[in-house]
């Protein structure tokens, strides 16, 4: 069987316990992403989401287990891979352009100034916000600072796209644009993105696949929800579509009930559930089987 | 009303300077009266004619005044090595601040940024400057006349200690508390560390490292004064120290009153070039 794109293999984090001793936030985690693929990934605050991805992204290490990208193992963080920070991460003393170039620089260092700069400008303009590049990040609102973070991430032109609740402190008007402009982008550069969301009608709107992770300590991916909505589906008519009702209310049924008594459902007689290869369910779609493995 | 409310509170600072001189003129020329029981210990100290104050009373704010202007209007005479201009004065104490302050800028910045950088070395150097910090840096002449054997040197060293503090625990704090985002930006970026310390930690720590410059030239302003008393020659501590054992008690209100100009103008430039880093998040 060839090895998916990005291969997560068994991963385990586990944290010094204030108590003494070793808090495991999740172990043996598996999970795989093909290429071009938008993964969202949904579980409550506190579950190791953020984890997930500093490991994605080579800012922290697995205590157990690897991932594969491409077939190779990651060691630390790389220019392949852009992490669009929950934070917005800019550096305030540089101005939009600066801290767009900076990546740029960093990327391609053997690039003169001027190039570095128009390419820069273009980044600046994907995300629309030709004219701002000379103001601070301090000049800028909330949703501007985010669409700095994607053009600083988009500019670097990544094969990876891994995004910590990037839209989640905005208001829901921007929001949605922003929403609207990561998919096309995505879709037209047919970047692989991994990204935390706490908005169900985000993954909904954004996602193929989303991740039900369970509460922690050791959480686990419950399941994998393919997502059945068309993937030329626009905004406002996605809740239109005769699945649309069912997925969001399998997601929310997750997030209210089941990631929190998750170990109950597995103790269940006849259940069947295996970490290697969590169940892919497709809600609103005639009921396909889950593979028959022994509950682990 | 902003600007109303300056014209107000420069008014008021005018009428409290007005009202602060006239009762200063008024004290002086008021009661002179002399020949007071002294002290006999302190008259020994000060010698007789000083102590009772009978030739030297208490100048007032127009003999300042024109002491003042004597001083400013020929700042920069020398007539002898106990003969010099205010202004040369002051600028021996300046250019000891600057450099014993200099050389402390180019030891505690770079060692500073190391300190910041390892926790380990962090908590291992704590003790030693938690120790070393609180110690009157006027303690440390004695040694530094006896291993340097040159006053005018041994000031400078002193500067330079009772800088150093200051600037090397901003350093280190402001190196040390980077925030993580900002460093895993050039992680991600895959910023070598010579640049990363140049592009990410020093602008993010530069303010807090420009209120330790600033703090410690200031208090390198006041040790000046206090290391001059002590070890004589030149200087504007000097200056006041001789000024008092020829009893002017105008020159030293003089230099007392350009000491102070002259530390505000050095906080003031200090706290322009804090402002010129500090960035608004
Ligand atoms: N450096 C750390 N030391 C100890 N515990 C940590 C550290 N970082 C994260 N954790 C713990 O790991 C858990 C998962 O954190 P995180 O991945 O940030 O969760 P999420 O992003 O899903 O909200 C939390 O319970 C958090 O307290
Ligand atoms: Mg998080």
């Amino acid at each position: 069987m060839a090895r998916s794109y990005i291969s997560i293999e068994g991963i385990a984090r586990r944290f010094p316990a204030p108590e003494g001793g070793r808090t495991t936030i999740f172990e043996d985690l598996w999970f795989a992403m093909e290429r071009g693929e938008f993964v969202c990934v949904i579980g409550h605050s506190g579950c190791g989401k953020t984890t997930v991805l500093n490991i994605l992204a080579g800012l922290d290490e697995p205590s157990e287990g690897a991932v594969i990208i491409d077939g190779k193992a990651i060691e630390g963080p790389s220019l392949d891979r852009a992490v669009i920070f929950q934070s917005h991460g800019l550096l305030p003393w540089r101005t939009v352009l600066g801290n767009v170039s900076y990546a740029v620089s960093s990327k391609w260092r053997d690039w003169s100034k001027a190039k570095v700069e128009e390419h820069a400008r273009k980044a600046i303009a994907t995300v629309g916000l030709t004219g701002a590049e000379m103001k601070k990040p301090a000049q800028l609102s909330g949703g501007m600072k985010q669409r700095v973070g994607i053009a600083r991430a988009l500019s670097i032109e990544p094969k990876i796209m891994l995004m910590d609740e990037p839209f989640s402190a905005l208001d829901a008007l921007t929001r949605g644009t922003l929403q609207d402009e990561v998919r096309g982008i995505c879709r037209n550069t047919g970047q692989t993105v991994f990204m935390i969301t706490h908005d169900v009608d985000e993954a909904i709107y954004l996602a193929d696949k989303i991740v039900l992770m369970t509460n922690g300590p050791d959480a686990r991916i419950a399941e994998i929800v393919a997502n059945p909505l068309p993937a030329d589906r626009s905004r406002n008519e996605v809740h239109k579509h005769p699945a649309y009702y069912p997925l969001r209310n399998h997601i929310i049924d997750f997030l209210v009930a089941r990631s929190r008594s998750f170990a109950e459902e597995l103790a269940q007689p006849g259940k069947v559930w295996n970490r290697r290869a969590p169940p892919i369910v497709t809600p609103g779609a005639p009921d396909t089987p889950p593979p028959l493995v022994r509950a682990v | 009303m902003t600007r109303s409310i300056g014209v107000r509170a420069l008014v008021l600072s005018l009428v409290i300077l007005a009202v602060f001189l006239a009762a200063w003129h008024i004290a002086v020329s008021g009661g002179g009266g002399g020949g007071q029981a002294v002290d006999p210990e302190y008259a020994r100290l000060v010698g007789a004619a000083a102590a009772t104050g009978g030739q030297t009373p208490m100048p007032g704010p127009i003999d300042v005044g024109k002491a003042i202007w004597k001083h400013l209007s020929d700042p920069f005479y020398v007539r002898g090595t106990n003969d010099m201009g205010i202004g040369i004065q002051l600028g021996y104490s300046l250019a000891r601040v600057l450099l014993g302050f200099g050389i402390a800028v180019a030891v505690a910045v770079p060692l500073g940024f190391l300190i910041g950088m390892s926790p380990l070395v962090y908590r291992a150097l704590d003790p030693f400057i938690q120790v070393m910090k609180p110690i009157s840096p006027l303690a440390w002449m004695p040694l530094a006349l006896y291993t340097i054997k040159d006053s005018s040197l041994s000031s400078i060293f002193v500067i330079f200690i009772c800088s150093l503090w200051p600037m090397l625990i901003n350093t280190a704090f402001g190196v040390a508390s980077v925030r993580k985002d900002w460093l895993n930006v050039a992680r991600t970026l895959e910023v070598g560390p010579l640049r990363k310390a140049f592009t990410v930690i020093l602008p993010a720590a530069a303010p807090t490292i420009l209120t330790g410059m600033r703090i410690s030239v200031g208090i390198a302003w006041l040790v000046i004064v206090a290391a001059e008393m002590l070890v004589g020659g030149t200087g504007i501590g000097y200056f006041v120290w001789n000024q008092w054992n020829n009893l002017s008690l105008t020159d030293i209100i003089t230099a007392i009153l350009l000491i102070g100009l002259v530390g505000m103008v050095l906080d003031q430039i200090l706290a322009r070039l804090t402002r010129l880093v500090t960035y608004p998040e």
